[in-house]
């Protein structure tokens, strides 16, 4: 077992990771030694080619495959330096006011969270795209709800020269997306943090990391370790968890020193998206262009919100329902389809939680609550709606039977979605906004405080996603940021006492 | 190397894969063999048991039509081959549906990762994004053409 020595040990550099290394790194100056420990590797530049099969492996965990317990759904996270920065589109909103409020966490309001937001929002040149840049499959979102006297809004993006080639889930290849692998990750290793990659941590003791350090597998994308492979005791003041909500309950579960933390691994929630497609007469720009630029947002009264999107072949041809001559036949529609994503805005609900199996792998259980399953069949037929109304042949509709709706039949369309034929395992519904597990809250009933001290672990600090005591109801990296920023202010005033 | 978790079942992979995507039939021998290089190289980053799983479930494909269509699924027609995959799909138990969705899912790994496949359907997405699809008047003209604003405050 080889040692190491260290002040500040952060395991994980995505959302939450990359700020804290980031708003910590100043103390390097003053003598303080920070690493970063990364289970992904880290791409070199040329190494993005937006290739499906070979992104999704580097980048994802699980190739992108990784399913809940029952295998009715799959969660989408990144494993790279920058963590699922790298592979995230880059929407960039400011969580709700209301949100806060009903998370009611002592010592958290939305003013400080949205202090915080706007400033990684500048750090990371948020704005919104001109509208050159905008493809068809957005522009016909946004007609689509205007005909339908709803108002589409324009995301802004943290993008610094995007080409618009529609990759951001499988790595930019332009480095254009301003994760924290662009902005945060290297501001700290320029002022002394050191950042060690394919360096997993295995458990967490008292003041001490138990890591083991992987070679590349030959032919894997990503150079080297900066360290030998082999295990690791590397000892530190203080811990840092920013391992994601499930790498960090995972991580948490198996160590001794935390398992019995109360609540760990509860209050998981996702927003379960389902991707849906419609057809169109004409080809239609959609494979080139930033994929994300609007959104229509009935959080809070109907549970859902809608965002354009664009996936690849082999991912939309997943996420449709079906096989067999139908499905080909609108695979092959490719240059003249138009997505909608839908996501539910899920309430954390006893049950749904992370645990860890008999090897301390990462075991998520998750039922769709009948709010979830009626807020996805509502804006399924919503976006039906928008896809007709910005002038579809036929709409693809998961939870229909059949799933093909063609125009004729789109005045029934109250009938043919229904809650009926939402079927877990036969149609797909994947999440990537993955929320909770440690959740912040009064001693008792959270895992930390709003400042991510674990209650009752002076060592440990959280970090990251896995904090949200509830779903976040907006893309939810930019409160990641927001709560990593809090928690590192935290640390820099309790080092000074 | 690994040993093949496809080979003892490859004859109901490839008629199940037919039924899932009908274009698989006129896949070369070449082109089936890297298609299930990519299935092999996902199972084999997956746990031993859901390797077992995979290969059990396409057994059961293979002798469940044996009880009403008397033969073996690898020896079905196209359209019985549906509707024994219809039946997994939309099965009452869980188990049933997700293991289908399981082998589907690679099914559509294999086949539209391929570059032919991909490039065929017409999916042209580009790291150079815009301009390789543009040129500069026609960027020119995108910019000008008017786009929804009257619609979004109507
Ligand atoms: C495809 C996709 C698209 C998305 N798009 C958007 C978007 O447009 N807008 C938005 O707001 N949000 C988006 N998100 C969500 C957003 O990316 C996440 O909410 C955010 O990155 C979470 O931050 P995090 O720090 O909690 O975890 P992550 O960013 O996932 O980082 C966790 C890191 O910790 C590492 N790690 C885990 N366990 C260990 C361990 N034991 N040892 C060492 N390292 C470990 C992981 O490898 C990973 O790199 C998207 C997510 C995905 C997957
Ligand atoms: S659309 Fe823009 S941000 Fe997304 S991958 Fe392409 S260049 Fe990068």
């Amino acid at each position: 077992m080889l040692t190491r020595e260290y002040d500040i040990v952060i395991i994980g550099s995505g959302a939450g990771g990359g700020t804290v290394a980031q708003e910590l790194a100043p103390m390097v100056a003053q003598g303080v030694r920070i690493l970063v420990l990364e289970q992904g590797a880290r791409l070199e530049e040329h190494e993005y080619t937006g290739r499906e099969l070979d992104m999704s492996a580097a980048l994802y965990e699980d190739g992108g495959g990784f399913l809940t317990a029952d295998g009715t759904m799959t969660l989408a996270f990144g494993r790279a330096y920058g963590g699922s920065t790298v592979v995230y589109t880059g929407t960039t909103l400011i969580a709700p006011d209301r949100v806060i409020r009903e998370w009611c966490v002592p010592g958290l309001d939305h003013a400080d969270i949205e202090r915080r937001s706007r400033k990684f929002m500048a750090q990371n040149d948020v704005h919104f795209l001109p509208r050159v840049l905008l493809n068809d499959n957005n522009k016909l979102f946004v007609t689509g709800c205007a005909r339908l006297g709803a108002r589409a809004e324009q995301f802004p993006l943290n993008l610094r020269g995007c080409k618009g080639s529609s990759l951001c889930n499988l790595g930019c290849p332009n480095a254009a997306k301003m994760g924290t692998h662009r902005v945060q990750l290297p501001n700290a290793e320029r002022q002394g943090v050191e950042v060690v990659t394919r360096a997993e941590a295995l458990r967490v003791e008292e003041r001490l990391v138990v890591a083991r350090v992987h070679a590349a597998r030959p032919g894997e994308k990503g150079g080297d370790s900066t360290w030998p492979p082999g295990d690791y005791h590397i000892s530190a003041r203080m811990v840092i968890a920013c391992g994601g909500s499930i790498g960090t309950s995972a991580l948490l579960l198996r160590s001794d020193a935390t398992k019995s933390i109360r609540r760990l691994g509860e209050r998981f929630t996702c927003h379960p998206a389902h991707i849906l497609v419609a057809e169109h007469e004409r080809e239609i720009t959609n494979d080139v262009g930033h994929p994300k630029s609007y959104y229509l947002d009935r959080a809070e009264h109907e549970g859902y919100v809608l965002e354009t999107c664009m996936y690849f072949p082999f991912i939309t041809a997943k996420n449709l329902t079906g096989f067999g001559a139908d499905h080909s036949t609108l695979m092959r529609a490719f240059p003249r389809l138009q997505m909608i994503l839908v996501l539910a805005c899920d309430k954390a609900v006893p049950g749904n939680r992370i645990t860890v199996d008999a090897t301390g792998k990462a075991v998520v259980h998750y039922r769709f609550t009948p709010a979830v399953i009626r807020s996805l069949v509502s804006a399924t037929r919503m976006s039906a709606r928008i896809f007709f109304a910005a002038g579809a042949r036929c709409v693809h509709a998961p939870s229909a039977d059949p799933p093909l709706i063609e125009r004729e039949r789109a005045y029934r369309l109250d009938d043919l979605i229904v809650e009926e034929h939402f079927l877990p395992g036969r149609i797909s519904i994947s999440a990537a906004h993955l929320m909770g597990g440690c959740a912040m809250g009064p001693e008792g009933s959270g895992v930390t405080d709003s400042r991510g001290r674990v209650y009752g672990v002076p060592w440990l600090r959280v970090a990251d996603s896995s904090l949200f005591p509830d779903s976040v109801e907006v893309n939810p990296y930019q409160t990641v940021m927001a709560l990593a920023d809090r928690v590192a202010e935290g640390i820099r005033d309790d080092w000074t006492k | 190397m690994s040993e093949s978790v496809l080979a003892p079942v490859q004859a109901t992979f490839r008629a199940v894969a037919e039924t899932v995507v009908p274009e698989a039939a006129s896949l070369r021998p070449e082109a089936w063999r890297e298609l299930e290089a990519v299935v092999e190289s996902a199972l084999a980053s997956r746990p031993e048991t859901m390797r077992r799983q995979f290969v059990l479930f396409l057994r059961l494909i293979e002798y469940l039509p044996l009880v009403r269509h008397f033969r073996r699924f690898s020896h079905l027609s196209a359209d019985r081959r549906t509707t024994v995959l219809h039946g997994l799909e939309s099965s009452r138990h869980l188990l049933m549906r997700r293991g289908f969705w399981g082998v589907r899912t690679l099914v559509f790994m294999g086949y539209y990762t391929r570059d032919d496949v991909q490039g065929a359907l017409g999916y042209r997405a580009h790291p150079n994004g815009w301009s390789a699809r543009r040129t500069t008047g026609e960027m020119r003209a995108a910019a000008a053409e008017p786009f929804g604003e009257e619609l979004r405050d109507a």
